[in-house]
């Protein structure tokens, strides 16, 4: 989704940036983790875009810049203040991580067990969190992703990385607590 | 030995990119490695398999909240480019204009009305002129000023009285039989009065300069259904009327030997 330059205009704004409200509110309830401060945080990227988008660089991506605003936003806010307080358990630049193996017959994941993955993911560490959705519901590439969270390409593979083994754990926590 | 060993390494190393592969981060060429060895590697297959399966549930559980279409108006309200002042009155705007194309519409028809109005009751007036004109001709001693039966003699005749001329034709081998004629005048207009005789009645023929409008004696006649017959043409800027107690067949018949 990058922008050429003629496109650039106010006008342009609401064309391009529109069709992204469906994903930034959902993002940022999973940030906010509640449905107010997720509309603060919507509304207030959107501002914040429209005030800058004659600032915002042609031929880059407008979907990363967008969220990259509301990811600020975020950590600029009470919840995400605090959520920025939380120290992550390992070096964060270091990609290398012990090869996992799974066996195949402990995460059979289904329907049944959306409310779980869910309960999980919000339990995850922001960091966690947003590298995680930015990348399996978004969609986006890892460069993508290093430029709505303003860092380095080894740094979203490594915390991606963590993320799916810590989701993982904390479902099969939850559904060894379910089974009986 | 040694060589499972490094299959073991080469195996592990093709594991560690497995995230990257299902992710398509992977150039062209590491792809085909990492398919190649997939063919080969049925754990490495398995684990594709389980990362799939995550990536999946973790799509579907991310996909959890909505905004609601309020909200979606409150955004997209805040940011709609400036509208010009007269967006906001659209509805107003195009009521207004409803009313105004309906205003103009009505002046219009009513108008239409009022013309064609003005424009029958100066044929019905017209035509009562004519009608007037006729009887009094034919109670008249002297109904016609040239009397002649002769086309030849009757149209010189109007020469210097009248401001124009017209074609009289031969009216051999027809019921018709020219009396004769004089000059009239219709609206200070002076014309030609022809009386022609058909069977034992009379047939006024006025022909006058042709006004731009041309005279609706049509619905005029409809006014005036007790009154006599009329036909009205133009023709080489000459305004024809008919009228007689005749039947309308035969002033049409007469219409046509003129108009030949």
């Amino acid at each position: 989704m990058s922008v050429s330059e003629e496109r650039l205009s106010p006008a342009s704004f609401e064309q391009l940036a529109l069709p992204l409200f469906g994903r930034l509110y959902n993002f940022a309830h999973w940030l906010a983790q509640n449905r107010e401060e997720a509309e603060d945080l919507v509304q207030e990227t959107y501002v914040k875009a429209l005030k800058g988008f004659s600032s915002f660089e042609a031929g880059t991506n407008f979907k990363a810049w967008m969220f990259r605003i509301l990811r600020n936003t975020f950590l600029n806010s009470r919840t995400g203040l605090k959520a920025a307080s939380v120290q992550l358990e390992l070096s964060d630049d270091d990609p290398s991580l012990p090869v996992e193996h799974q066996t195949p017959e402990t995460i059979l994941i289904d329907r049944s067990s959306e409310q779980i993955v869910q309960e999980a993911i919000a339990d995850l560490a922001v960091p966690y969190r947003e590298v995680l959705l930015l990348c399996e519901v978004e969609e986006m590439s890892y460069q993508e992703i290093a430029t709505a969270l303003a860092i380095p390409v080894g740094t979203v593979m490594s915390r991606l990385a963590r993320a799916r083994r810590a989701l993982r754990d904390a479902v099969r926590q939850r559904l060894q607590r379910v089974s009986p | 030995m040694r060589r499972d060993m490094s299959e073991r390494v080469g195996h592990e190393a093709y594991l560690g990119k497995l995230d990257a592969y299902l992710d398509g981060e992977l150039n062209t060429e590491q792809t085909r490695e990492l398919d190649e060895h997939l063919r080969g590697c049925s754990e490495c297959t398995a684990e594709v398999l389980v990362r799939v399966q995550w990536k999946r549930a973790t799509r579907l559980a991310g996909q959890r909240f909505s905004p609601d279409a309020m909200f979606r108006e409150r955004i997209q309200k805040r940011i709609s480019p400036g509208k010009p002042f007269w967006w906001h009155w659209r509805p107003a705007l195009a009521l207004a204009t409803a009313a105004l194309l309906l205003l103009v519409s009505a002046q219009v028809i009513n108008r239409q009305m009022v013309g064609d109005k003005v424009r029958l009751a100066q044929a019905s007036k017209l035509n009562g002129e004519l009608a007037d004109l006729h009887v009094a001709t034919l109670a008249s001693v002297n109904p016609v000023d040239v009397v002649s039966t002769d086309r030849h003699n009757v149209k010189p005749w109007f020469a210097g009285k009248i401001p124009f001329t017209f074609d009289l034709p031969d009216l051999t081998g027809t019921p018709f039989e020219l009396v004769g004629g004089k000059v009239s005048y219709l609206d200070q207009s002076p014309g030609a009065h022809l009386l022609f005789r058909v069977r034992k009645h009379q047939i006024s023929m006025f022909i006058f300069q042709a006004k731009d409008q041309p005279v609706d004696f049509a619905r005029a006649q409809e006014a005036n259904a007790q009154s006599f017959h009329l036909e009205s043409w133009q023709q080489n800027g000459l305004q024809y009327f008919v009228i007689s107690d005749v039947a309308p067949e035969d002033l049409r018949l007469l219409e046509n030997l003129f108009r030949k």
